[in-house]
């Protein structure tokens, strides 16, 4: 009981005391990162009407340790669901006896690319879908099979395999598609708004005390340009909705669900936030 | 430019909510009743990989191991000894204990003359803030021993 | 449980070079001291023993505990006394076992 009581206190301690924030231990670090010879761009200049100058790729603030386990694509766990996805990408599933290889017979070439552009306006849904949803509609209308559960592995898999084509690349939006600006303009809304009964929001922690320490660890700016992310925490991939979630729920808040119109409102702003920045995937954090 | 972050307002309420899911947290995060091991229980175990022998800590078993963990699930360690790997100067074990554990038992390395080296390298899991041990055994009986203690961060909010 | 070895080491080397082998496989190392959302105790299964030889010679093994992180992965190094094949072996505690082979040419 005494141990619960001094955890409750510290928490208590962090959020009412604003002082405890504010130190200089949690600053990214000045390094460089390159995966299997491919130049990753962990800082990048921030995009006309950005509250930062520069961003940070997450990377910078992670330890020694966890950097040099993303810098090596071979130790990456992440890489075993990489792998999966390339595996998934012949297998054939659903009523058209088809594969995703049915269609996109060069994942390597075909694929490059996307993974860095979504979410993208999609015209039939009349909403901006991500990598996850467009795997789903391809399934459902061209190979006649079920979408996938939500972070069903195989989901995960086949996202981080797409995303990884696209590894180096930079993270570009295209908001004038459709009505991306007013899902853009939806999701800063949230991004912004105190939420749960420990009233915070997004920005309170990643924009206000980005590179501060909470407790022990370091607050990234919460660039989502690594997802899916192999948490060392889960000991597997995690994808960006349910890493939301997480962090709404650290709020004390109810969560919106999946592929909601909240978190894909949510996603194409804080996809924004990272423009420029490499893709990453499969990133490794804590 | 650092903004303030707004005090909450508290109330009896609130504190309790969040008391709650502090507790809730430490329940589901961390393995449940399950007594942790002691640096006796570690030292027990050492005592009998040594077989009688007094364990030197001279600095011939080098122990590296990262002084803060950012997650306990995958923490770095590894061995080696300086050591020709023949004859009497020939490193047969090296076991690698981790004191504040559920178990203390890690891995036991075994090498061979086509080892060329003694290293080693993987992954462990650290329950807590704690001192890993590393205790390697020589051909002639000879055990050398290396400590480091690694503190294991827990995660901003827990999430 | 879907479990796939990964190697690396060099595919050649001088007689008598010591060189690196890394290692990693894909498993979960369910350490038996969790519990589920229903409160029982999820039963262990971990790879609890990984051996390497060398044209069928023992060169290195580790006796493991739950206490490796999922995943595992190790990294030792082998002195190359002539051309031959690496086989790999891990245990499951469910009987499986994982196997992969890896050759080098001595020059």
């Amino acid at each position: 009981m005494k141990t619960k009581v001094i955890l409750a206190a510290s928490v208590l301690a962090l959020f009412s005391s604003p002082a405890m924030l504010v130190t200089a231990y949690g600053d990214p670090a000045e390094a460089e990162l390159s995966i299997d010879g491919e130049k990753i761009a962990v800082t990048a200049a921030a995009p006309e009407g950005h509250p930062f100058d520069t961003l940070y790729s997450g990377w910078l603030y992670r330890e020694p340790e966890t950097r040099a386990l993303e810098e090596d694509s071979f130790e990456n766990p992440g890489m075993f669901g990489v792998e999966q996805g390339a595996e998934l990408w012949s297998v054939v599933e659903g009523s058209a006896g088809k594969s995703c290889e049915s269609c996109h017979a060069n994942p390597e070439e075909d694929m490059k690319g996307v993974g860095a552009s979504y979410p993208k306006w999609d015209a039939d849904s009349k909403r901006p879908i991500n990598i996850e949803l467009q795997i789903d509609k391809c399934r459902e209308e061209n190979m006649g099979a079920e979408p996938y559960k939500f972070d069903a592995p195989q989901q995960k898999a086949l996202t981080a395999f797409i995303k990884h084509q696209s590894l180096g690349m930079p993270v570009k939006l295209d908001l004038s598609e459709g009505e991306m600006q007013k899902w853009w303009d939806q999701g800063k809304e949230m991004y912004y708004t105190r939420t749960g009964q420990l009233n915070l929001s997004c920005s309170n922690c990643h924009e206000d005390h980005s590179g501060n320490m909470i407790r022990a660890d370091h607050l990234s700016q919460g660039q989502v340009n690594g997802f899916p992310t192999y948490r060392l925490k889960q000991s597997a991939l995690v994808s960006v909705h349910n890493r939301f979630r997480g962090c709404i729920r650290d709020t004390r808040a109810e969560f919106p669900k999946a592929f909601s119109d909240d978190l894909m409102a949510l996603e194409t702003y804080v996809t924004w936030r990272g423009s420029g920045l490499s893709v990453e995937t499969p990133a490794v954090r804590q | 430019m650092v903004k303030e972050v707004h005090p909450m307002e508290m109330n009896r309420r609130s504190v309790l909510g969040i008391v709650g899911a502090a507790t809730t947290v430490a329940a589901i995060g961390l393995p449940v009743g399950i007594a942790n091991a002691t640096p006796e229980d570690a030292m027990a175990k050492v005592r009998e990989f040594a077989g009688g022998k007094e364990p030197q800590t001279g600095g011939k078993l080098t122990l590296n191991t990262p002084e803060i963990a950012e997650n306990g699930n995958s923490v770095p360690v590894g061995v080696s000894v300086d050591s020709a790997m023949e004859g009497d100067d020939m490193v047969e074990e090296i076991m690698i204990l981790a004191d504040g554990n559920p178990n203390p038992d890690v891995v036991t390395f075994k090498f061979t003359e086509l080892s060329g080296e003694a290293v080693a390298e993987t992954r462990m899991r650290l329950a807590k803030t704690q001192d890993v041990v590393a205790v390697a055994k020589m051909a002639n009986g000879d055990v050398h021993m290396a400590k480091a203690p690694v503190k294991v961060t827990i995660g901003g909010c827990g999430g | 449980m879907a479990s796939k070895p990964r190697v690396k080491l060099p595919k050649s080397a001088s007689a008598g070079e010591v060189i690196t082998v890394k290692t990693l496989i894909s498993h979960e190392m369910e350490s038996g001291q969790r519990k589920d959302k229903n409160g029982e105790v999820i039963p262990r299964q971990i790879i609890n023993k990984f051996t390497v030889t060398f044209n069928e010679k023992p060169v290195f093994e580790a006796d493991i505990e739950p206490a490796i992180s999922s995943n595992p992965y190790f990294e030792f190094s082998v002195k190359v006394p002539e051309s031959g094949t690496f086989h790999f072996k891990w245990e499951d505690d469910d009987g499986s076992v994982y196997e992969t082979e890896e050759a080098i040419e001595v020059a």
